[in-house]
């Protein structure tokens, strides 16, 4: 495929690979639950993000794994201010974004675009793909040179689209097809920032791979930074420079790829990593965590540190304080876990499976008596 | 705690006799648009205690083939043909009431979505006696019991108590644990779980694949585990079968599949998933194109219209003649066995470590 | 249950309000003075509109004859002019004089047993004709009974009621013509007397609830939780009767719900087509002889009864769906 990315509008200076694109801080949401026996009124919240910071680099990956309810697309609608956060701030290339409106965010929002998961629903079925790819320049008044049907053409070649396929509907591609249409959308304002939320967990494990290499060229080629929202932890692993763990509306951990995925320190990383499948059946060097039950709910969630429910090493002091993100002896720099007492850096196979789940343990023992 | 050991191999019974036999099966159903093809001419076999993996893509019928194994696809636009020996009982022709008798008692299901295979009009613990009762002939106390005992078992925490709550009381874990005590309340000798655990967390899912294996060491079961992950059945499974397009394209123990593929499909597969420990510089292997319309199947080899090796058999072959799958390991591909193996050592394998 | 029960009696507690503040000011205030209309039409005797008017409490503040008129209902009052009329007091009509309780009480045990009666019939044929649909589904029965469903949907209570009666009452004489139920002194003739009017009243129902109830149960059929309970071998019948059909139930009684209205209207059209004499027959009576209070009074106790079925509707929907019971 030939690379044609003629940045016809002239293009903003770029931040230095390296500067802070965007910054987030004690960013919280809560979805109000309203209910109540005779009046409604407001009865509690989802805390679906409830106080988290990170940045995302110029140019650079920055991928959120978790398991689902976490607050991982909360995080992207907010970041890209679609939400309206109950509290904390975004920043954005320097300029506080957080409660911007529309008319203020309107420069911004052509740099910040988002992908979304089902690419079923995500197009407007009756709209041409044309129009569809079009339609950010319209909105945002951007007159590419050589005309923006020009622009879409090159911008569906770039995405592996036949550019002939202009007119056509949304209908008439299959679903890796419609998440590159996706893909060219979000492109063609020339974005320094885009929220990829689940963008393959709804395709076929064959076109995944498709997908995933077209937005990593667009990652390299283009300088584009990435905020990486999925569920497999091979993938974002594939995707991602540096990592940030959810669980329930917190980061419990970030750092660069190799600490999260060589020397992860936070239990609940540990146990993530020990859950993910591999296709190998030669794996056995890892090791065994099995916790017991599910997510809590968002609604009320445990205090002190929320993952104690489910943790090996839960102490009367997670119960009571919140442990905060911060960088522990022998981390990265960068590597920042919320955790009293944290795991060795290793995710090397221990002497004993942590096994929690209560039917596990019971059929287990039995066998390992009856040896 | 240890880390449990597969019991050995058994011997099959009666020789070559399979638990389970699948041979030449085809599936299709008449729709407004033509004929769905969603199995075509598919052939395994499942011994007692063992697991087989059915792995492949959306619509690949896996669903359908094991729908079948059970009858139940609505015969008014469903054509079924082909043989399903289960313990040595023909199941393609049987009749309704044949099955009725073996569904839930010999023969069980897990399925995907909990939510909306349990019905929630109903306790938990009723929809678990149910089957119960029907086969074993329990009293509705005895039922009762026996529906505790099974959530204890799948470890529900106060089974006493949560057995007569409904599945929406239930969260997703804890309605597949109940999917799973409601599949095996009769002690079946076949488990089918369609996809059991797609709809769940990892961690999750890592609990309940590790229940279906504890539990198949205590009972002895064997399973079909259908799943679009390689990863899901490289710890689960011990035979694998891939489906493409409603046939199986290839057959092998789990390592083979893994370690050895020799289908360019299983190639494409392998390439397309990333591993927690590769190098991240390889870019992935995506397969090219997307699955074939099954209204209208690719002539010859179903996969020939992604595949990069069909210059390599050369000629027609690959657009014209159908490649068979062989008895036990194998795969239904035209490329000769030495091309297979030069081809997965040379191209193949260096892209996936 | 509970809880939700208490919200729903509440929320009609405050729709009844509604209803009676609307009705209210709609006849008193609004359209003409009523003491006019009680004088007559060529009254200009100003005095004596203003005697009436007094007499009637018209001239006191909106809001209080409506507060009276509210007290009035649940523990009765003396009119302005010192007669008394006890509870339920919905007044006094014009027309005879007299107070619109005994009127009304004499009138609707009528319509409830058709508006009962009716709704009984129909549910059963159309539910068990859908149901039937359902279970042949494609086959020659659902065929039949779908192209009977489309006549029955063209057919009036007025039209086939004189022939039903003609042909069932007059030449076969296998059912009574229809006559006003007295259920203390004759249970067992008004039961024959309701036979042809519900059954004639239910054919305007059939062909909905049969279609409706035939698409519904394929569309349960067709559920997961159906191919779940197949699956554990629970024979196809069962599945039908305990899985299918109260996942249709649920969606029925909804439905129910929302045709409550047109079953009151159903029962007074078939009321005029027999002759019988129910809240219908009242109502028309009232508005000949220009009878605002009576007319005002039928039309609060219909909606009232109207909202107090749909609780029990919305209590049977509950019974049957545990996602709403415990929610
Ligand atoms: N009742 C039906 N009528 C018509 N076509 C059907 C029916 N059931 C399945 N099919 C078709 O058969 C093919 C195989 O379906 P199947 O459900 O087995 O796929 P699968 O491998 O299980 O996929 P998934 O991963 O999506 O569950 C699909 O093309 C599907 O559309
Ligand atoms: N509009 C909303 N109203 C109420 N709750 C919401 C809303 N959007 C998200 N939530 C809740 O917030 C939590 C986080 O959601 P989300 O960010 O979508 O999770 P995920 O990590 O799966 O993407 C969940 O508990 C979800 O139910
Ligand atoms: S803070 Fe305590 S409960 Fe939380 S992860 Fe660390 S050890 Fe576990
Ligand atoms: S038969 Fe031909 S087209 Fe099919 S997989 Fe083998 S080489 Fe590829
Ligand atoms: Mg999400
Ligand atoms: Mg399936």
């Amino acid at each position: 495929m030939t690379e044609q990315t003629t940045l016809d509008k002239v293009p903003a200076p770029r931040p230095e690979t390296g500067e802070r694109l965007l910054e987030v801080t004690g960013l919280q949401k809560y979805f109000p639950i309203h209910g109540g026996f005779l009046v409604k009124r407001r009865i509690g919240d989802v805390r679906a993000v409830d106080g988290i910071d990170f940045h995302i680099n110029s140019g650079e990956a920055l991928g959120m794994v978790g398991e689902s309810g976490c607050g991982k697309s909360t995080t992207g609608r907010l970041v890209t201010r679609l939400l309206e956060p109950t509290a904390g701030s975004v920043k954005y290339a320097g300029q506080d974004i957080t409660h911007q409106n529309r008319k203020q965010l309107a420069p911004i929002r052509s740099e910040i675009q988002m992908i979304f998961q089902d690419p079923y629903a995500s197009l407007n079925p009756r709209q041409t793909v044309g129009s569809i790819i079009s339609a950010p320049m319209e909105i945002n008044d951007v007159n590419p040179a050589g005309g923006r049907e020009r622009r879409v053409r090159e911008l569906l070649e770039i995405v592996g689209l036949n550019p002939e396929h202009y007119n056509r509907f949304p209908h008439e591609f299959s679903g890796g097809q419609r998440q590159r249409i996706g893909v060219a959308r979000a492109l063609s304002l020339d974005p320094k920032l885009i929220v990829a939320d689940e963008p393959v967990s709804a395709l076929d494990v064959s076109i995944q791979a498709q997908v995933v290499n077209l937005l990593q060229k667009v990652q390299k080629e283009l300088g584009i930074a990435f905020l990486f929202i999925a569920h497999d932890l091979a993938i974002v692993r594939h995707f991602s420079q540096r990592i940030a763990v959810m669980y329930l509306g917190k980061i419990v951990e970030i750092g660069d790829r190799d600490s999260i995925y060589n020397r992860p320190r936070h239990p609940y990383t540990h146990a993530l990593l020990s859950a993910a499948p591999e296709a190998d059946p030669d794996d056995d060097g890892r090791e065994r965590i099995r916790l017991a039950g599910d997510v809590p709910s968002p609604i009320n969630p445990p205090s002190g540190c929320r993952f104690r429910t489910r943790c090996w090493k839960a102490q009367d002091k997670c119960a009571s304080e919140e442990p905060p993100l911060l960088q522990i002896g022998g981390n990265k720099d960068g590597h920042l876990t919320a955790c009293h007492f944290p795991e060795e850096p290793t995710t090397e196979s221990r002497g004993e499976d942590i096994v929690l789940d209560p039917a596990l343990v019971a059929i287990e023992e039995a066998a390992t008596e009856e040896d | 705690m240890t880390t449990l050991t597969k019991p050995e191999a058994q011997p099959t019974p009666q020789g070559s006799e399979h638990f389970l036999s699948v041979r030449d099966l085809y599936v299709q159903f008449a729709t407004e648009d033509g004929t769905v093809k969603a199995v075509d001419g598919l052939s395994f076999d499942l011994d007692r205690g063992k697991t087989l993996g059915i792995v492949g893509e959306s619509g690949s019928g896996k669903s359908v083939t094991n729908l079948a194994i059970l009858g139940l696809h609505n015969p008014r636009n469903t054509t079924i043909a082909g043989e399903i020996m289960l313990d040595g009982q023909e199941l393609t022709g049987a009749s309704e009431r044949t099955l009725e008798k073996l569904r839930g008692k010999k023969m069980a299901m897990v399925f995907q979505d909990s939510l909306t295979a349990l019905s929630p009009y109903y306790t938990v613990g009723r929809q678990i006696a149910e089957p119960y009762m029907k086969h074993t002939g329990a009293s509705k106390k005895e039922a009762k019991a026996r529906a505790v005992e099974m959530l204890g078992r799948v470890g529900i925490p106060h089974p006493q108590s949560r057995v007569d709550d409904y599945p929406h009381q239930f969260s997703g874990g804890m309605r597949q644990r109940a999917m799973i005590a409601m599949a095996l309340v009769c002690d079946p000798e076949l488990v089918i779980a369609d996809e059991p655990t797609t709809a769940l967390d990892v961690t999750v899912q890592a609990q309940i694949l590790d229940l279906l294996k504890d539990l198949q060491q205590e009972t002895g079961t064997s399973i079909i585990l259908i799943t679009h992950d390689l990863g899901v059945i490289a710890n689960t499974a011990d035979d694998v079968v891939v489906m493409y397009a409603g046939r199986a394209v290839e057959r092998g123990t789990v390592r083979d599949i893994l370690k050895t593929p020799e289908h360019p499909y299983a190639w494409g597969l392998l390439g397309s998933i990333p591993r927690l420990s590769a190098d991240v510089n390889v870019p992935l292997a995506p397969i090219p194109g997307s699955p074939p319309s099954l209204l209208n199947p690719p002539p010859g080899c179903p996969f020939h219209p992604r595949c990069a090796f069909a210059e390599t058999v050369g000629g027609d072959r690959c657009r014209t003649e159908r490649p068979q799958l062989p008895d036990g390991r194998g795969s239904a591909c035209h490329l000769t066995v030495d091309q297979k193996r030069d081809i997965f050592i040379e191209q193949i394998q260096p892209r996936l470590r | 249950m509970f809880r939700f029960l208490t919200r729903r009696v509440l929320g009609a507690i405050v729709i009844l309000f509604l209803i009676t503040a609307v009705t209210y000011f709609l006849f008193f205030v609004l359209p003409s003075d009523p003491a006019q209309l009680a004088c007559g039409k060529n009254c200009s005797n100003k005095d004596l509109v203003s005697a009436i008017h007094h007499r009637m409490g018209l001239d006191q503040p909106v809001y209080q004859q409506y507060f009276d008129y509210i007290r009035g209902i649940f523990f009765g009052r003396n009119m302005p002019d010192g007669q008394n009329c006890a509870a339920p007091c919905f007044g006094f009509s014009f027309a005879n004089d007299q107070p619109i309780w005994p009127l009304i009480s004499d009138r609707y045990p009528t319509t409830f047993s058709l508006a009962v009666g009716g709704s009984a019939a129909f549910l059963v044929i159309g539910v068990g004709l859908g149901m039937l649909s359902a279970w042949q589904q494609g086959k020659t029965f659902d065929r039949v009974a779908s192209s009977i469903s489309l006549l029955g949907n063209s057919v009036q209570i007025y039209f086939i009621g004189p022939l039903a009666i003609a042909l069932f009452a007059d030449n076969l004489g296998w059912l009574d013509h229809g006559h006003d139920p007295t259920w203390t002194s004759d249970p067992i003739g008004s039961l024959n007397g309701l036979v042809l009017p519900c059954l004639v009243m239910s054919v305007i129902f059939w062909s909905n609830y049969s279609r409706q109830t035939r698409s519904l149960m394929v569309e349960q059929m067709a559920e997961d939780h159906i191919r779940t309970a197949r699956a554990k071998g629970m024979g196809s019948k069962y599945v039908f009767y305990r899985y299918a059909l109260r996942g249709a139930a649920a969606s029925i009684i909804t439905i129910f719900g929302i045709d409550l209205g047109s079953v009151f209207g159903g029962a007074i059209i078939t009321e005029a087509t027999f002759g019988l004499h129910g809240l219908g027959n009242l109502a028309v009576n009232a508005v000949f002889s220009l009878d605002l209070p009576l007319e005002m009074a039928v039309m609060i106790f219909s909606a009232s009864a109207i909202v107090i079925f749909n609780i029990v509707v919305d209590a049977a929907y509950a019974l049957i769906d545990p996602r709403i019971r415990l929610a």
